[in-house]
């Protein structure tokens, strides 16, 4: 188990920085040049440019450039902002709380109704129930969420202001309902049919049949059997969805006015903020990894016929 | 099991966040229900996160102009009709040839820290600003100063100075600009944002300071919550005229205008200074007397560049061009009533604007316009292409001025749409604009001067479209050499008329505000750039 | 050592919605009811007519495909459906009409949007889009997985580790951001710069799961019997390995190919995707917001066009992946 995390530890590595480079040379090649922008539709000072640049290390060559980033990550400095010189790890930390709001709220949903959509349909496979939450599974995937956000918020918000449309303070979990649910909505429809599938071939395995033998009421069978066992590839998909909703939010945030990651790689990318991107993205990356990794060392704490040498 | 288990947490979790709204409401309008004209009240105004630091000479945008010219009293300012009134100056006085200002300070004002404001600390600001190793966005404006070169040479060189030698204090109210070239209308100059002093604590640690300024102006700065709002509050010893008749100013972040809108819908918000196109067709009926809409000075065109195929076009077809537009109808559908049709190279609001100073060039009349197109010898490769930035809001009256152009002319014009306006401006930099680009401008200064010379002239670093008329440079010098303001602003709008006939840009349209104000507030009013006038706002 | 490739598998193409995860589902295999309609006994059959003859009956296969028939009908012959040009818009047609909804296959059908240009005659037109760049990414993610994944899986080692690095590395990337940031650099955003963008970060999911099914087939009798006979390793790979590994990947293609029809809406949606004068349903239903006050019509029938068209594809993939789960059999 130890020599099995430490070697997964260390294939991160090359994964990271690979993964790194790529977006940090793709921010390189955009056009669009941020210090430019600053003079807007008004020539720019030549010789003021050249100062700023020279100031902010953007007239190194590429390479020489990724090379200094990097050390700097690695001594957790994550760089300045060129317009506002602001830190790019107090952007992040100012912009996190909300997402990570956000993202555990759309995480409760898509887990506990997921599951209870899926039990439902899985306890009936082949049934009515089952047929409906099938269907509606499907319809939560196939209508994109920027068209799911912008129904919810003006039925829901606006026409019969059942709640608040937009997100004001991002402390107040009440605002961030809506948009956790639009959010949650995908990997709502996932969790169902993975659970759905899951207990339909479960509930006529083997031990189903033996704990039925053996007298244990229905219930209780499907309780202390079905579930626990059903739930093994859900709890999986589950973990690596939380960070897959965390990077998902840039269109729910922007909807709803949540000034969170989401919203600050958008503006970033549009203002060719650089490292603000790399930044963000590296963050995403890095929990991205840290949770495949747990999930990875959960499956086999879950399921005892997998063992990690 | 396990599934069990989270239900009934997602159950609780629903139950306190459904307590959490309820308590949130309650919380919320302290703030603005307090008792009738309440001088204590605060106003909650919609912006967004600053993009540069907040330092006057350092803002350039919007959202961070709103803090800035704030909690910072410009020397002068200007009416709605660009007439200039003193704000922290008593005098700013030209000499004979206009090339020696002499700015007099009012007595009594302070810095927000309690120091006295002299004429030495906008001195030292000044200088501090223009310094290139200080790397400040807005140093050109001091460009005009006698001494500038030596503190911000040409690239590649060092600077020879610390100090602009055009700057001296007289007396602590008094301080001398001496200008390299006689400038009649400098004064207008000072109204922009920079042109403001500084404290003595700001040299200790500049980078502290652009995080929580100290000022002289109206509000002081309190408290900035990155992404979510900065709060301003009255000055009790504020020396001007204007002052606050509320407690503060609330300044909320959003991502986007139309959360603005329904917060303001719900009495969460106080002022919107700008509504969501999206709300543009309702806002009135919405609003009712609360909604606002005013002019402001801006401009929107579309301008031929010279160095391709419209290099030696015919003035006649771009005023066919002009002509096959239909602004009314663009102005009152695509565009909502947001914009007013153009009728002059300058925005009414600025001083030596000339009422329909375009004669018939700017009225919508297609059969009139083909023929000039045709006398004019047609359009190059018949297609018009208008380059423009995607993140401007700009596609949707693009593309019905092609459309007016298709139906009328029987030509092909397409859009060339850049991502962002960064892109759209290094094509404009480079040379690489295809056929039009979208030229926006918003005044600096309200004279007829900031809409031409800075645009039109041939060595304007500004002029993309590298129009070069000889005339028009003529009249445009003559203009910046003339002694007095009236001999400036008469050879700009003699200047005018000649870009009428040699059309350097098609004028479309001017900008309107369109904003509105909740029910807690009265008396909201905005400036000719379109910023709210918060001093004057009370709280009911 | 599993390295539990179901849970890595299901990294979703999150804001896109590429159901990758249904390749989870099909590891627990089929519930009775699609079971009962498996192949009829003592008649031997290969698993793709097998699978020919359960998807014959199967209601939400003919349905789906019918649309998509439909739909790829409006891509190539836009013209069949109607008569007005998707641009040629006049202003005097106001999107405040009401649509006039017993007007079927009018120019007027489903009324006008902001620039007066009729709603439905736009709609026809922007399927082209949406289908061609479905298609041609999963076509082009399908070879470029394919590739690596089995390149991987049967040489392994150093060639494996390094495959699989380069997989991770593009997989750790967030797909939406990824493709954004790839889309912003483009000045003029056509068919197939999106195409390139959404297969240059999406062939992951297809790698991996090729990489896994040649790993099991490399071990099998017949690739073995097949290489003691002195067969080429390209020999191998085409006629043994590749048929037999196809039908797993070619599932999850499927499925994520309504995916990638949302990507694009999604990037069009965000101001990044296709760029004028291409029309899509994205790019109408980014415009389309600012009518939702007044006129929530114009957002709304491309909306439910779009997703219908994600729908099918989804129903279809999912007929399929029944029809094919070896495990059902």
């Amino acid at each position: 188990m130890g020599r099995y995390v430490v070697r997964r530890l260390l294939q991160m590595i090359p994964v990271f920085i690979g993964a790194t480079f790529i977006i940090f040379m793709m921010m390189y090649a955009l056009p669009g040049d941020p210090i430019r922008a600053l003079w807007g539709e008004r020539a720019p000072d030549e010789a003021q440019m050249a100062a700023m640049k020279a100031d902010l290390g953007l007239d190194q060559p590429i390479l020489k450039q990724y090379w200094d980033y990097l050390t700097g990550l690695v001594q957790g400095d994550f760089g300045t902002q060129i317009a506002s010189r602001r830190e790019v790890i107090d952007v992040i930390t100012d912009a996190l709380p909300a997402t990570v709001r956000l993202t555990l709220l759309a995480f409760l949903f898509t887990a506990c109704i997921g599951i209870a959509m899926g039990l439902a349909a899985g306890l009936r496979a082949g049934g009515k129930t089952d047929r409906v939450i099938l269907f509606i599974t499907l319809l939560l995937t196939s209508v994109p969420v920027f068209v799911i956000g912008y129904l919810y918020q003006t039925y829901f918000g606006v026409r019969w202001g059942w709640v608040s449309p937009n997100v004001q303070d991002s402390e107040n979990w009440g605002q961030l309902l809506l948009p956790a649910i639009v959010l949650a909505s995908l990997s709502l429809a996932y969790v169902a049919r993975l659970t759905r599938t899951s207990v339909a071939e479960n509930r006529r395995s083997d031990y189903m049949r033996t704990a039925r033998a053996k007298g244990l009421s229905p219930s209780r069978a499907v309780r202390v059997h079905l579930l626990r066992n059903s739930m093994i590839p859900v709890i999986t998909f589950l973990g690596v969805d939380l960070g897959n909703l965390f990077a998902g939010a840039i269109v729910t945030e922007g909807i709803f006015n949540i000034h969170g990651i989401g919203r600050a790689v958008y503006t970033a990318l549009n203002s060719r903020e650089g490292a603000t991107v790399v930044g963000i993205v590296s963050f995403i990356i890095l929990i991205y990894l840290v949770v495949t990794l747990i999930v990875d060392l959960l499956y086999a704490v879950l399921d005892p016929r997998i063992r990690y040498a | 099991m396990r599934g069990a288990r989270s239900a009934k947490w997602v159950a609780s979790a629903i139950v306190v966040a459904f307590a959490a709204t309820a308590c949130g409401s309650d919380g919320d309008d302290s703030g603005g229900d307090a008792s009738g004209g309440d001088s204590a009240g605060i106003v909650r105004v919609d912006g967004g996160e600053p993009q540069n630091p907040l330092i006057p000479s350092d803002t350039t945008e919007q959202y961070g102009a709103l803090v800035m010219d704030n909690v910072f009293s410009k020397l002068l300012d200007f009416d709605d009709e660009g007439e200039i009134y003193m704000v922290a100056a008593e005098s700013v006085e030209p000499n004979e040839d206009a090339s020696v200002w002499t700015v007099k300070l009012k007595e009594g004002w302070t810095f927000h820290d309690g120091t006295d404001v002299t004429a030495q600390h906008y001195v030292n600001a000044w200088n501090w600003a223009a310094h290139i190793d200080n790397n400040q966005s807005t140093s050109f404006w001091f460009a005009d100063i006698a001494g500038y070169a030596d503190v911000h040479p040409e690239e590649g060189e060092e600077p020879t100075a610390e100090e602009m030698s055009g700057l001296s204090v007289v007396d602590d109210l008094t301080f001398e600009i001496e200008l390299t070239n006689p400038v009649s209308y400098f004064d207008y100059k000072l109204g922009y944002t920079p042109f403001t002093p500084l404290p003595d604590s700001f040299y200790d640690d500049p980078e502290a300071f652009s995080q929580a300024p100290i000022g002289q102006g109206p509000y002081a700065f309190e408290e900035w919550n990155h992404n979510e709002s900065i709060k301003l509050r009255t000055y009790e010893d504020y020396a001007g005229e204007n002052k606050p008749v509320n407690g503060g100013v609330d300044i909320i972040a959003y991502t986007g205008l139309d959360a603005a809108y329904q917060d303001l819908l719900s009495d969460n918000l106080d002022v919107i200074r700008q509504v969501d196109p999206k709300d543009l067709p309702v806002y009135e009926t919405d609003l009712g007397d609360r909604a606002v809409t005013q002019p402001y000075n801006g401009i929107q065109t579309i301008v031929p560049v010279k160095y391709g195929d419209w290099g030696d076009v015919d003035p006649k077809v771009l005023q066919g061009l002009s002509m096959a537009i239909d602004r009314e109808t663009i102005t009152s559908t695509v565009l909502n009533g947001s914009r007013t049709p153009a009728d002059s190279f300058a925005p009414p609001g600025v001083l030596g604007y000339q009422e329909g100073a375009s004669g018939d060039i700017t009225t919508y009349d297609p059969e009139r316009a083909r023929e000039l197109v045709e006398e004019g010898g047609g359009v190059p490769n018949n297609e018009v292409v208008v380059q423009f930035n995607a993140d401007g809001g700009h596609q949707e009256w693009v593309d019905a001025v092609c459309n007016n152009l298709i139906a009328n002319l029987d030509i092909e014009c397409r859009s060339d749409v850049k991502p962002d306006f960064d892109t759209d401006l290094e094509a404009r930099d480079a040379n690489e604009v295809e056929g039009f680009y979208r030229g926006g401008w918003l005044a600096d200064y309200p004279l007829n001067v900031n809409f031409m010379s800075e645009l039109y002239h041939s060595r304007a670093s500004t002029n993309y479209g590298r129009f070069d008329n000889e005339e028009v440079d003529q009249l445009f010098d003559e203009g910046n050499q003339a002694a007095s303001l009236e001999e400036t602003v008469a050879a700009y709008q003699e200047a005018e008329q000649v870009l009428w006939e040699t059309m350097p840009a098609i004028p479309l349209w001017f900008q309107n505000i369109n904003a509105g104000y909740s029910n807690n507030v009265e008396n909201v009013s905005f400036d000719t750039s379109g910023q709210p006038l918060l001093t004057e706002i009370t709280v009911k | 050592m599993p390295e539990a490739e179901a849970t890595n598998v299901n990294k979703a193409v999150r804001a896109t919605g590429a159901p990758e995860s249904d390749v989870a589902v099909t590891e627990g295999g089929q519930p009775a009811e699609m079971a009962a309609s498996g192949p009829v006994p003592g008649k031997p059959r290969s698993l793709w007519s097998d699978a020919w003859h359960d998807l014959r009956r199967k209601p939400s296969f003919l349905i789906s495909a019918g649309i998509i028939l439909v739909l790829l009908v409006m891509a190539a012959w836009p013209g069949l459906f109607t008569s007005v040009s998707p641009r040629s818009g006049d202003l005097t047609t106001s999107y405040l009409q009401k649509p006039e909804l017993t007007h079927f296959f009018q120019p007027e059908w489903l009324g006008y949007n902001q620039q007066g240009q009729s709603i439905y005659a736009r709609m026809i037109y922007g399927t082209r889009a949406s289908i061609v760049i479905g298609v041609s990414v999963t076509a082009l993610v399908l070879v470029l997985g394919s590739i690596v994944g089995m390149l991987a899986g049967y040489f392994g080692g150093w060639l494996d580790a390094l495959l699989s690095r380069i997989t991770d590395t593009f997989m750790g990337i967030p797909f939406m951001l990824g493709a954004m940031v790839v889309l912003v650099s483009f000045d003029t955003r056509t068919t197939w710069t999106v195409t390139m963008a959404l297969a240059f970060l999406g062939w992951t999911t297809i790698a991996r799961v090729m990489r896994g099914s040649v790993i099991a087939i490399k071990q099998s009798d017949y690739v073995m019997a097949a290489r003691s006979l002195g067969a080429g390793t390209g020999r191998i790979l085409l006629r043994h390995v590749l048929p037999n590994a196809a039908a797993p990947v070619i599932v999850v293609a499927m499925i994520a190919l309504g995916g990638y029809i949302t990507a694009e809406a999604v990037l069009s949606f965000l101001g990044i995707g296709l760029s004028d004068p291409a029309i899509s349903w994205g790019g109408d239903i980014n415009r389309a917001q600012d009518q939702i006050r007044v006129a929530p019509h114009v957002l709304l029938y491309p909306s439910i066009l779009l997703s219908i068209t994600i729908l099918s594809f989804l129903m279809l993939g999912d007929a399929v992946r029944d029809a094919l789960d070896p495990k059902l059999r």
